[in-house]
């Protein structure tokens, strides 16, 4: 039995984990720039961790139900509200045939995940229902959710516990002064070693264009490269390079100017110089700045940032025996 | 007495009072605004969203000026 959208926010669309494997073919891995949120939304309503949930961004949908259901809303602080009554976040919530689930106010984050239970069941598109609206792949008919739409749900586990929470230790975020930390790329050469210490020192601010596919700062000093004889096929803008692939988290600054991170629906490669790659475990924060968020960009090593994933696996392991 | 009504934007971003930048504001202090009409737009994620009065009344204060950053939940338009 459907969900109706009665309302869609501003940017809302069915996510799961993704379509990892065609990326060399260009087309991106797309899936939950929160894949912590979602997945812990998921567990909190019996789903498996990759069932297809919605993504909103600052703001959030209206939707009717038209059977009981348990949902969750993880990631941002975006208060849910069933029949206008505010409930808490990272919580299972009973939803009753006929009830609307909305919102209020943004309060924290940038983007909730909304998990039902049975899971969003669209038809997948390369193994995924993940939409990616500029290649009208996945979710509903390759876009964003709209006012009207029916959305299909699978069959419910029955696992859910409504009341059940994700303890608030557990509920990562970024904080409000933003950090993330990078891992030096092959291209680390190219800028002059007083650059190289400047964009670590430097405080940046997420820009307004910052979107799926990759967040921009700005706010730092201008990035001074290593003159050289540019390379054949490669542009000759400084910042440019001999086309190459670019990783999930790779930081491209075009002209030197405004870093770049590549996030969920990137392009996978280009004539841009990458100076390093935010670190995997840091990536799921990322989907949570708003514009405007200080961020400050911390150099680690390889050692640090294997570290910091098993510490983010832990967090998650930790989440599954807290909803189990 | 006139209540007063605070229209907040739901969205974070910038804030502009016009239209476009060679254009006159939607509204200025003292216009009489009906429920849904435009006050304001918000600038993010490179597309601008248009926030509408959700009361009607007479403006009575900009809390934020043009191209200032502004986040969701805050007051950008106050009513008379």
């Amino acid at each position: 039995m459907p969900i109706k959208v009665v309302t869609a926010g501003i940017m809302t669309t069915i996510q799961d984990l993704g379509r990892p494997g065609y990326y060399h073919l260009g087309i991106p891995m797309g899936g939950a720039m929160d894949r912590l949120a979602l997945r812990a939304a998921n567990l909190l309503v019996g789903n498996d961790e990759g069932a297809a949930g919605l993504e909103a961004v600052f703001v959030g949908p209206e939707l009717e139900f038209t059977e009981d259901s348990v949902v969750a809303v993880c990631g941002a602080e975006l208060p849910p509200r069933i029949d206008g009554e505010e409930q808490p976040t990272w919580t299972a919530l009973d939803v009753r045939e006929g009830q609307v689930l909305s919102f209020g106010f943004l309060r924290f984050g940038a983007r909730a995940y909304i998990a039902i239970s049975g899971g969003i069941n669209t038809p997948p598109a390369l193994g995924s229902r993940s939409t990616y609206p500029i290649g009208s792949l996945g979710g509903v008919d390759g876009r964003a959710v709209r006012p009207d739409d029916i959305l299909p749900l699978g069959q419910a586990s029955g696992g859910a516990k409504p009341g059940t929470s994700v303890p608030v230790a557990l509920r990562r975020l970024p904080g409000s002064d933003a950090e993330l930390r990078v891992l030096p790329g092959l291209y680390w050469h190219r800028i002059t070693e007083d650059s190289q210490n400047r964009f670590f020192d430097d405080t940046w601010k997420v820009a307004n264009e910052a979107d799926r596919m990759g967040y921009r700062f700005r706010g730092g000093q201008q990035l001074e490269f290593v003159p050289r004889k540019q390379p054949y096929s490669a542009g000759s803008n400084p910042s440019n390079i001999t086309d190459a692939c670019y990783p999930y988290g790779s930081i491209q600054v075009p002209n030197g100017a405004e870093p770049i991170v590549l996030h969920r629906d990137a392009v996978s490669g280009g004539g841009y110089f990458m100076l390093g790659t935010v670190i995997s475990a840091d990536m799921d924060l990322i989907g949570q700045l708003q514009p405007n968020t200080s961020t400050r960009f911390v150099k680690v090593d390889m050692d640090t940032a294997l570290a910091a994933r098993t510490i983010r696996a832990g967090i998650l392991d930790e989440i599954r025996q807290s909803t189990a | 007495m006139a209540s007063r009504h605070e229209v907040k934007s739901p969205i974070p971003g910038t804030f502009y009072r016009k239209p476009a930048p060679e254009e006159p504001p939607f509204v200025e202090i003292g216009d009489t605004v009906a429920e849904g009409d435009v006050v304001a737009l918000v600038e993010v994620m490179k597309s601008f969203h248009q926030v509408k009065a959700d009361a009607s009344g007479t403006v009575s204060g900009f809390p934020l000026r043009d191209g200032e950053p502004v986040t969701a939940g805050m007051t950008i338009v106050e009513l008379d």
